[in-house]
């Protein structure tokens, strides 16, 4: 993997720990000046009946640092805050995972674009592990219902409502790509989205402002914007959740796919993979020689979507 | 009513308060209708608040709207002060001098617009801290949109400190010290080509948008910027001209009109390159472009606005350039109304929604901006007029008083 453009998004080592301190005294200073009724002002905008309790921990999250600065002991803090604000606001017991990327690991994607038919349990799967909004619809995978000659899914059709396998129609999946040289994590202007160590790319949706200026970067259309507050019904969330992933979004922030970083980061496939019926889609460890992806890679015609960008995406097409 | 000659802060914003808000009936009402327009805005600002930007025409598609395409232009008003400074402090023409304040009072109205139409386009206004250096984190130098922050503030400071300065000195019957201010009024020279140069760079440096990722931007951007703002500017001096005691001289207007016609014309050139550009050999970038101008499968809502910008565009610019009136102020409003709608269109939206559309995944939409919409934008165009109107009154009021101070003293 090419990794001349890994620097673009990350933060300097020395910069977090340099910074931590007048952040602190900062956010101390900030916090007592702070008048209790303010916190109504922070928390607005969802105008139900929020508790005191709740609206204190909204007002402590407001003044929390982008991810990538906190130390392990600030990133429990602010866990235990979005645990219990889930409980006080759904009922329900998340657990919110900050679990680091695995050693070793770049994670890459492959798409058989001979194998797929189109039956969208991908795109099913993806909606309820990752919490997708189902009032306004959010979906991360868009399938391309492709004529024979064909192999831009911008020529193919994104909407079709009938019964597959179509005859001589074939299909190509389309989501996030990871980029390694990524246009959206350049765009950001308060370094809310970069990429991992194990080459997904994330978004801190507590640091996004929703600029919306990664969406108008991206080339892929990847990313989805929270337009009003995201709804999901109680009994169909996904309560195994990460900080990075799949945890509840509010309105206003960017949110995209992660290569369910909150199962893949434990060793399984992302759900997407796992749900598909025709074993279309391969997704594995490209930094292993033995992985299925690597085979792929190695063995298959594979090319990928708008290449002359130079973006460099970690997800190939390939045919049998 | 004069004060005495050791007057504090305390009594210079007095004054300029009085001296912004006392005015005749005409005044009065226009003064009550702006409050009304932004009182509007408000509310509907509000309502955007607690339901987010789902209250918009915007979608995953067509992401930007009514709000970012005007900033872009005004982005291009507040650029355009540099028109009068640069002759009037570089070529050190007199008759510009006495308007330069002018054109500073409609740069910081057209800045205090932009950042309010960039803070009403964001999901977290809450959140802007976080791109404050220091407590925030700003991604620095590599997001263009951290750039534009920077420029932005840097020139709405140098666009209210300079002409701060220069009217205290007056305020207080002195002459400016020039080596005070001089180098900032070099420096906001240059960072007013910045500013809207690195907006055009916001659009320019994505490859995702071909619509938008064209060299002629950037250049293209400065000279609408420098045909519409100067006709801002120049319906602003007809106002000052028709209703207040400040003298406007004719041969400022003949000297505008100049500068408008070679920007103007440059402008129509660019356009007509990059016309030819997209429909000579038409590729695949090219459908951005036929959405615009022509429709696309079914899809023209901008069509009949593209066609009116660029008649507009023709006719300002050739009323400009033949003027039978001779600078009749009526002419010249017409002139310059025409001229700033065609530009206001064409850069407004007539470039930020052709690059959604198609979107990279090749749909066609249409995006109608919403009521809410609609009327936040007027609230904050009402603002920003209030904004030039109360900088530009007292400033006027310094400038005669020390003309007429100067006059006693001679």
């Amino acid at each position: 993997m090419d990794n001349r453009n890994k620097e673009e998004g990350q933060i300097k080592k020395d910069d977090p720990i340099k910074r931590k301190s007048t952040r602190r005294s900062f956010m101390k200073g900030l916090s007592l000046a702070a008048a209790a009724g303010s916190a109504g002002l922070v928390t607005g905008g969802c105008g139900d009946s929020a508790t005191a309790e709740e609206m204190g921990l909204k007002w402590e999250e407001y003044f929390k640092t982008n991810y990538r600065l906190m130390t392990q002991e600030e990133k429990d803090e602010t866990v235990a805050r979005l645990e219990k604000l889930a409980k006080l606001r759904y009922d329900l017991d998340v657990k919110v995972s900050t679990q680091e990327p695995l050693e070793r690991v770049l994670y890459g994607y492959a798409f058989n674009i001979s194998r797929c038919k189109g039956y969208m349990d991908c795109v099913e799967a993806c909606v309820k592990e990752n919490n997708l909004d189902r009032k306004s619809k959010t979906q991360y995978i868009r399938l391309f219902e492709m004529e024979p000659g064909q192999l831009d899914p911008t020529s193919g059709e994104g909407k079709y409502f009938h019964e597959v396998p179509v005859d001589n129609k074939f299909y190509m999946g389309v989501q996030c790509f990871h980029c390694e040289n990524a246009p959206c994590i350049k765009a950001c202007p308060t370094k809310a989205t970069w990429q991992e160590p194990d080459g997904i790319v994330v978004v801190d949706y507590d640091w996004c402002i929703g600029c919306r200026y990664c969406l108008a970067a991206c080339p892929y259309w990847g990313r989805r914007f929270n337009w009003g507050e995201p709804e999901v019904p109680r009994e169909e969330i996904t309560k195994k959740q990460h900080y990075l992933g799949n945890r509840m979004r509010m309105k206003g922030v960017m949110e995209k796919c992660t290569f369910c970083i909150q199962r893949t980061r434990d060793g399984k496939l992302p759900a997407c993979a796992e749900a598909c019926p025709t074993g279309s889609r391969v997704f594995g460890n490209l930094l292993d020689p033995d992985s299925e992806i690597r085979f792929v890679l190695e063995n298959k015609k594979v090319f990928r979507f708008k290449e002359e960008l130079g973006t460099d995406p970690k997800f190939w097409y390939f045919m049998d | 009513m004069t004060t005495s000659p050791n007057k504090g802060i305390a009594a210079f914003l007095s004054d300029c308060l009085r001296w912004s808000l006392t005015g005749g009936p005409a005044f009065r009402i226009y003064l009550v209708t702006l409050f009304v327009v932004m009182g509007v805005g408000g509310v509907a600002y509000f309502h955007q608040f607690r339901e987010g930007l789902i209250v918009t025409g915007m979608s995953n598609i067509v992401s930007w709207g009514l709000y970012i395409s005007n900033f872009t232009f005004f982005v291009g008003v507040a650029a355009a002060a540099v028109m009068l400074i640069l002759p009037a402090y570089v070529y050190k023409d007199k008759d510009f001098h006495g308007i330069v304040i002018i054109g500073e009072g409609v740069a910081v109205g057209a800045l205090v617009m932009c950042l309010m139409f960039i803070t009403v386009d964001m999901g977290g206004p809450l959140k802007v801290w976080h791109l404050i250096p220091g407590i925030g984190l700003f991604n620095w130098p590599s997001s263009i949109l951290a750039w534009d922050v920077l420029v932005l503030n840097g020139y709405l400071a140098l666009n209210t400190l300079v002409p701060l300065y220069i009217l205290w000195c007056n305020y207080h019957n002195r002459e400016p010290v020039g080596w005070k201010y001089r180098p900032f009024i070099f420096l906001s020279i240059f960072w007013a080509v910045s500013i809207h140069m690195v907006t055009a760079f916001l659009y320019q440096g994505l490859p995702a948008r071909p619509f938008w990722n064209n060299p002629l931007l950037g250049p293209r951007f400065l000279a609408s910027a420098f045909a519409a703002g100067p006709a801002v500017i120049m319906m602003v001096l007809i106002a000052i001209k028709e209703n207040t005691a400040y003298q406007v001289d004719g041969k400022i207007f003949l000297k505008l009109k100049r500068i408008i016609v070679v920007a103007a014309v440059i402008n129509l050139i660019m356009l007509f390159s990059e016309v030819f550009k997209e429909f000579y050999t038409f590729t695949h970038h090219s459908l951005s472009a036929q959405y615009l101008f022509f429709g696309l499968e079914g899809h023209n809502s901008l069509v009949p606005w593209i066609w009116t910008a660029i008649f507009l565009n023709i006719l300002g610019t050739l009323m400009f350039a033949f003027d039978p009136s001779k600078g009749k102020s009526s002419y010249l409003v017409v002139a310059a109304t025409c001229l700033f709608s065609g530009i206001w269109i064409e850069k407004g939206f007539g470039l930020i929604i052709p690059g959604f559309v198609p979107s990279p995944m090749g749909e066609v939409v249409d995006y109608f901006p919403s009521l809410t919409e609609i009327f936040i934008t007027l609230g904050i165009l009402a603002t920003g007029a209030l904004v030039g109107t109360i900088l530009i009154r007292p400033a006027l009021q310094i400038l005669l008083r020390y003309k007429d101070f100067m006059a006693r003293d001679v």
